[in-house]
């Protein structure tokens, strides 16, 4: 019940506010037309590039506006007043897990959609895997932006965060230098890192008509990370303050 | 029991300065307390302790028997912080609507709450888009919405016209005489006359605790503002 009317209230506040609607929506179409045309003529290029685009851009977007909301939420008060409230932490964090995810749907599902028929994008697997994937993707954003929030005082730091956050993750996803020829203690590295594994999943997809074994392993542990930066962001919540 | 918000010998240090340095008082229920003294003498400490989102270094805070802070009080417990906050990209309704439905309320005790603090025709606006009085109404609406028993308010007048400061003293009157009991932080000393007792803080140290008139009649004066002055000195003297 809290929760529900928590998603509905972080939706309506969205819903006020069109223009970042509007840049949810189609900053990554706009930024895989791009690539289209960096890619002119190297379909088979394109297909794999913004494929992993697809994961890769909602995961910034969601996580960036995520760290910057529960920062709002904490600067203005409203977060201490909320725990004068029946809230629960876990109301909090679900209620922004769900409410961004809805968004990202819709974010992905644009964008794919957009591939798909506008771009020719071509993958073996089908496009409700793919979207499925970047949707978990995007909720990462959310789970880990959630919890970077509460290492930041001010928006200033919290936009730093993202490349820290994010950089290192796309650079180490095996969408450069492919995983295995990366050195021993990089390929670690981007073995702890989550987003190697949607990456990794949205490949399979890419190449596989069904969905495999590998993709559902890779998917699961998004979920995990998912669970672990929430547990970790709800650590972080603190009802009594200095 | 009839005391609603019993405080013993409370600590609370912020960074590396003690801001309540063994702080005690009772406060009745079903009244109205003024808690007066100047900006940084510790009155929004004190209510951040009662409402329980305060980190104490020691002492105890009880609220209706239990802990501050404890999970039944959050059904009971209205907070107005001093800075309004409310979401500024919801409108009044949604906003009110939002803090009812976290006890299980319907937006009709939303309106009420609108109606009490007279926004009603401001009801639609988003909250970015009001003044800032208007502002401060829309989070005592938010605080109010539940029907509190115990309603702490951090300074709910400052900033409005002294029509609606009359309204809301009335409306705080009429929740004391339902029952409710209201702390109310000010510093502007006509507003305490209003008030069944005061607390006057000053520097983390309680200065008086007693009705009006008593606090009046002790400081031999009949100007609160006065009276604050001469028990500062008086106690002054006696520290020194």
């Amino acid at each position: 019940m809290i929760l529900a009317s928590t998603i509905k209230r972080i939706l309506s506040q969205l819903r006020h506010d069109p223009r970042t609607i509007g840049l949810i929506v189609v900053v990554p179409t706009l930024l895989i037309t791009l690539i289209y045309f960096m890619y002119e003529g190297q379909p088979a290029l394109f297909d794999r590039v913004a494929l992993t685009m697809l994961g890769v851009f909602p995961f910034i977007v969601m996580f960036l506006i995520t760290s910057i909301a529960m920062l709002r939420e904490r600067t203005t008060g409203t977060l201490e007043r909320l725990f004068t409230t029946p809230v629960g932490k876990l109301d909090l964090l679900f209620g922004y897990g769900v409410a961004f995810g809805v968004a990202a749907a819709v974010q992905a599902s644009v964008a794919a959609g957009f591939s798909y028929w506008a771009l020719d994008m071509r993958t073996a697997g089908s496009i409700g895997l793919v979207i499925l994937i970047a949707v978990a993707n995007a909720v990462l954003g959310v789970a880990l932006g959630l919890l970077c929030s509460a290492f930041a005082r001010t928006e200033f730091q919290a936009v730093q965060f993202m490349p820290l956050v994010v950089a290192p993750q796309l650079l180490l996803c095996g969408l450069f230098v492919p995983r295995e020829e990366m050195a021993g203690w990089l390929q670690a590295i981007s073995d702890v890192l989550p987003m190697s594994y949607s990456v990794e999943a949205l490949t399979e997809v890419g190449v596989h008509a069904e969905p495999t074994g590998i993709m559902w392993r890779d998917l699961t542990v998004v979920v995990g990370a998912i669970i672990v930066a929430l547990v970790l962001g709800a650590a972080t919540l603190r009802r009594r303050t200095a | 029991m009839s005391q609603a918000i019993e405080v013993h010998d409370l600590v609370v240090k912020r960074g590396k300065r003690t801001v309540l340095d063994g702080f005690s008082c009772v406060i009745p229920r079903g009244s109205v307390t003024g808690l007066l003294g100047p900006s940084g003498s510790g009155k929004t400490t004190l209510m951040r302790a009662i409402v329980g989102v305060q980190i104490v270094a020691s002492g105890t805070v009880t609220v209706l028997g239990h802990p501050a802070g404890s999970v039944p009080l959050r059904r009971k417990i209205g907070y107005l912080t001093q800075a309004p906050s409310v979401y500024a990209d919801l409108t009044v309704v949604e906003n009110a609507r939002y803090f009812a439905s976290l006890y299980g309320l319907k937006a009709a005790a939303a309106d009420e709450a609108i109606e009490a603090v007279g926004l009603t025709s401001a009801r639609g606006q988003l909250v970015v888009n009001l003044s800032g009085g208007q502002r401060s109404r829309a989070s005592l609406a938010c605080a109010i919405v539940s029907r509190p028993e115990v309603l702490i308010l951090d300074e709910p007048t400052v900033g409005q016209d002294p029509v609606l400061r009359d309204e809301l003293w009335d409306h705080f009157r009429r929740l004391a005489a339902e029952g409710a009991t209201v702390l109310v932080s000010s510093h502007v000393m006509d507003e305490a006359n209003r008030c069944d007792r005061l607390l006057l803080i000053r520097e983390g140290v309680l200065v008086a605790d007693d009705t009006p008139a008593a606090v009046k009649a002790a400081a031999g004066v009949d100007d609160l503002d006065q009276a604050f002055l001469n028990l500062i000195r008086r106690q002054e003297v006696v520290t020194r």
